[in-house]
This record gives structure tokens, sequence and C-alpha cells, in this order.
């Protein structure tokens, strides 16, 4: 047992982002020193859990909470710490939030959306190969495409999205805003929100705003506005950077790997398993936050986690873990068993993981069948990572084909 | 067995062991080799295995009464 006093804590993130590739320590770590201190840049101190089922342990297992962060200086990624919300609670009250959308998000729900999206889709690459080469992927492809499934799905008007694309960009800018810009943006994305609600009010319509609105209208001892509104700003932005940075992620994982690229053209059939290595291959965040504070002491990697102590598991660790995948370093589209925690694990497993799922699918899948030719149309070395932000993934993605 | 309880199962073809279900109802579900599994397949009747099974993202938990009628997922 380690005293924890005794211990240095590591600056977390390790080392600053290089494109996707994660950093080397994680393998060290997994092997010598499983469960580590650290120091993130604001926030008190937690313990990093590196190994796939420690992770899920701290994700999974109810004596680790969320709500017991709130109060906390929690460790985070940005100056600002986000209270509230559907991720900084427990069961049962998160269950009572969750039940409100979680319909909205089941795989059956979200296949009948599929055939739209595969329409947005061909739109968004038809716009392109009007236009001619080269294009920025990110911009013309890989950001319209999940904005506009999400607000179809909202009921938010997409002529909209430069209000709020701007408003949610800046809650993860980790440190070129000043906490009251941030304030001001997370009010105007509120205040918007809360409009949209006041207009279902006056005026149903057939969107997921409009069910929460009247699902809250009916059981107003279950819902505050207040979390209605929260919960649909929070939909809107998680629903945003996370598959939009994914998609040119996957794409450039896939133009560097030229012989998977090729596996996976072979057959169409293989995009969704192709999508699940994708998925667990590619470090999304720079570094894991959304710390679990132990309720109780918890043995966790061969270490007495105190109660009170907080708690990170790093999902991008746990999904190179050699115990779990063999060979986990290579990318291999056609890994069968592939159990990767790239969505979560436990109540807060990702709301989104089945449309997020669906949205790649399509996007990768059009890609492919469409744009054979499809290229980077720069020199590795000149293309512009996204800096000083809480994922890792291109600024721009300039393309031919 | 109590005739008026009710039945929980998991449909391991369709589980993708989010662990959604063992957290919100550790008392009913655990995970058995990366999938859920019902930790006693009679259980009392309760909203935890009806909130469990609403929210299944992949619709694979059944709770039915004691004729077999499906209670949830709705
Ligand atoms: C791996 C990446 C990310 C994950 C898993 C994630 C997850 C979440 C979740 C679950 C929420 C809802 C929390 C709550 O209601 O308390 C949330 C809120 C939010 N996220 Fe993220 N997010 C990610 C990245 C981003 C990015 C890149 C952006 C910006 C474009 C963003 C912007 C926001 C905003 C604006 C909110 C609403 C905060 C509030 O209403 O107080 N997130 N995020
Ligand atoms: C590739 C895309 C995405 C990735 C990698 C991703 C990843 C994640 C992860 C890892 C979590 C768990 C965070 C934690 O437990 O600390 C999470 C939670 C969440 N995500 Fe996603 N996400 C994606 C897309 C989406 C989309 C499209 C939506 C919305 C429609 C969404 C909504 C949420 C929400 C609401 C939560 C919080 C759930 C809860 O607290 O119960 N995500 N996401
Ligand atoms: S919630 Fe559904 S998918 Fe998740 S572990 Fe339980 S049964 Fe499996």
């Amino acid at each position: 047992m380690t005293d924890v006093t005794k211990v240095a804590a590591r600056p977390y993130p390790f080392s600053a982002p290089d494109r996707l590739n994660l950093d080397p320590l994680y393998a060290e770590l997994r092997r010598v020193e499983p469960l580590v201190r650290v120091r993130l840049p604001f926030g008190e101190q937690a313990w990093l859990a590196t190994r796939h089922a420690d992770v899920r342990t701290v994700l999974g297992d109810a004596r680790f909470s969320r709500a017991a962060s709130v109060g906390r200086d929690e460790p985070r990624l940005t100056p600002r710490q986000i209270e509230g919300g559907i991720l900084s609670m427990d069961p049962p009250e998160h269950t009572r939030l969750r039940r409100l959308v979680a319909k909205a998000f089941t795989a059956r729900r979200v296949e009948q959306l599929r055939p739209r999206t595969r329409q947005i889709a061909d739109e968004l690459i038809d716009a392109m190969v009007a236009a001619g080469p080269p294009a920025d992927l990110v911009e013309h492809f890989a950001t319209p495409l999940p904005i506009q499934v999400i607000c179809e799905l909202l009921g938010v008007p997409f002529a909209d999205r430069h209000l709020f694309h701007v408003w949610s960009e800046a809650i993860v800018s980790t440190t070129s805003l000043s906490p009251e810009q941030i304030q001001e943006y997370l009010d105007n994305l509120h205040g918007y929100i809360g409009e949209l609600v006041q207009q279902r009010r006056r005026q149903p319509t057939d969107d997921l705003i409009c069910a929460m609105v009247q699902a809250h209208d009916e059981h107003q001892d279950r819902f505050t506005e207040q979390e209605v509104v929260q919960l649909a700003a929070g939909l809107l932005a998680a629903g945003h950077e996370t598959t939009v940075t994914q998609l040119p992620n996957f794409a450039y994982v896939l133009l560097t790997h030229p012989e998977q690229l090729a596996w996976l053209r072979a057959d169409p059939a293989r995009v969704p398993t192709a999508v699940e290595e994708l998925m667990r291959y590619v470090p999304l965040g720079v570094a894991s936050a959304f710390a679990r504070y132990a309720t109780e002491d918890v043995e966790v990697g061969g270490v007495l986690v105190r109660a009170g102590e907080p708690v990170i598991g790093s999902l991008s660790s746990a999904n190179r873990d050699e115990t779990v995948f063999t060979d986990p370093d290579r990318l291999d589209l056609g890994r069968e068993t592939n159990p990767h925690i790239g969505f979560g694990h436990g109540v807060h497993h990702c709301l989104g993981a089945q449309l997020a799922r669906m949205e790649l699918q399509v996007g990768i899948g059009a890609l492919v069948a469409r744009l054979p030719e499809l290229r980077i149309a720069v020199p590795e070395p000149e293309l512009t990572w996204k800096s000083g932000m809480i994922v890792r993934g291109l600024a721009r993605m300039p393309v031919a084909w | 067995m109590v005739s008026t309880g009710w039945r929980i199962e998991v449909d391991a073809e369709r589980c993708i062991g989010s662990g959604s279900c063992v957290g919100m109802a550790p008392a009913h579900f655990r995970m058995e080799s990366g999938l859920a599994t019902p930790i006693t397949t009679a259980v009392e009747p309760t909203e935890t295995v009806i909130d469990a099974a609403e929210s299944c993202p992949v619709e694979a938990i059944a709770v039915r009464d004691h004729d077999d009628t499906l209670i949830a997922p709705s």
C-alpha cells in the first residue's frame, strides 16, 4: 500500500499532445505503477488509473461517485469548473435525468436517422465534388454532418449554427478565454436554448426539445426547467466537437495506413468493425478528466484509495491494455474482440454512443465509397492540429481526390 | 418463487457491455466477461429494474411480470 503524502504527483497530461500519438509513459505505468498520483492544470491532485480493468472499476462501480465532485476543487483541464448537469450526478438522481432522454438515443431510434444521415453525407460530398479539389474535410464534411444531425434531432435551427458553435467552442478552449468570457458564452447558450423551450410551449413540434419540455410540464416534480435547458445545451455541445473531431481523425488514420484502407475498401460491410477499431485506436481526449470520488476505501491497482479521494480513469490507456488487446498499438480494422471503452463505461456511458457510431459509420462509409482517390492534399508536416483544446484533432484537413 | 414477482433477462447477443444497468441497479445486475447478467432472474417489483431496462442503449434488458407480459422496455 502506498502512502499518498510521500508520493510526488506527476503533471498531467504527461506531455503536450503529438498528433494522435499516445505518450509511451501510459504503457510503462500499466506495467509498473497502474495507479499513479497526478496533478492536472487546475484543481486538486488525483489518482490516475491506466489498466482496462481498473478504469472500468472506477467508472462502473457504485463506490465511486461523480456527485461527490460537487463542492470540491475538481481536478480539471479548464480554469472554470462546470458544475451541475448529468455528468455530475449519481443514481438515482442521474437515472431520473438520463431516462428523460435515453429513449431518443437507443440503437433502434438511431437506426431511423441513418437514411437521413446518409443523404446529408451524400449532399456534402456532392458539393465538394462540384466545387472541385482541394477541400477542407473539417469544414466541408466533418463539421456540418454531425451538427446537422443533432440539430434535426433536437429541433435546433441549423441556420443558427454559427451562434452556438462559437459559444460551445468557447467551453472547451483550455487557455484562450477568460473565465468571464466562458461564463458569458455559457449564458448565451443557455439563453438561446431557453428561448427554444418557450417556443415549444407556445407551439409544439416533433423533436427532442419539445418531448423534453412536455415531460417537464407533465412531471414538474421530477425535472426543473433549468435541468431541461442545461441538458439540451449539453447535448448540443457534446454532439458537436466529439464526432466533428473524430471523423477527420479517422480519415487521417485511414489515409496514413494505406494497406488497412485498401482492406476496408474491398468490402463496405467492414465499416462498422473498422469504426470500433478506430474508436479504440484514436485517443480523442488529450487527457481524461471527470474524476470519480471514492465514497469508501477501495483497492484499485494494488493501491488503497481512501474515501474522499478522486480517481481519474484513462480511456485511451485502457484501450491499449496489452492484457485485453493483442498487439494493442497496431491498427487492425478487422479486430474481432474489441471491448474498447472509448465511449466510457457505467452509468455515464456516452448517451450519444449509438448516434456517434452511426454518424461515424455513415461518414467513413461515404468517403470510402464515393471518393476512392481521396488523399491528404499537403505534406503531412504542414497539417495543422488543434491546440489548447481538450480534444486532439486537425484544425483543417486539406484533401484532394 | 413469488407469483407476483417479475423476471429480468439480458439478451447477451445484444448487450454491448456499457455497464449502465450495473451502475444503476447494482443489486440486480453484474458484469460477467464484459457483459451484463441478472444476479437473480426473479425479482420483487421495483422501479430500479425498469429504469435499467428503459436506459439500456440497445434495449437488451427485458422485464416481465408473472404472466409473461413485457413491462419494460416500453
Ligand atoms: C471527449 C470529449 C467530450 C465529452 C465526453 C463531453 C461530454 C460532455 C457532457 C457529458 C456534457 C454534459 C454535462 C452536463 O450537462 O453537466 C458536456 C457539456 C458540455 N460540453 Fe462537453 N464533452 C466533450 C467535449 C466537448 C467539446 C469539444 C465541447 C465544445 C465544442 C464541449 C462543450 C460542452 C458544453 C458547452 C457543455 C455544456 C456545459 C453546460 O451546460 O454547463 N464539450 N460535455
Ligand atoms: C465520437 C463521438 C463521441 C465520443 C468519443 C464520446 C465520448 C463520451 C465519453 C467517454 C463519455 C463519458 C464521460 C465520463 O464518463 O467521464 C460521454 C458521455 C456523454 N456523451 Fe458522448 N461522446 C461522443 C458523442 C456524443 C454525442 C453525439 C452526444 C450527444 C448527442 C453525446 C452525449 C453525451 C452525454 C450526454 C454524456 C453524459 C452521459 C451521462 O452523464 O449520463 N456524446 N461521451
Ligand atoms: S445497459 Fe444494456 S448494453 Fe449496457 S451492460 Fe446493461 S444490458 Fe448491456
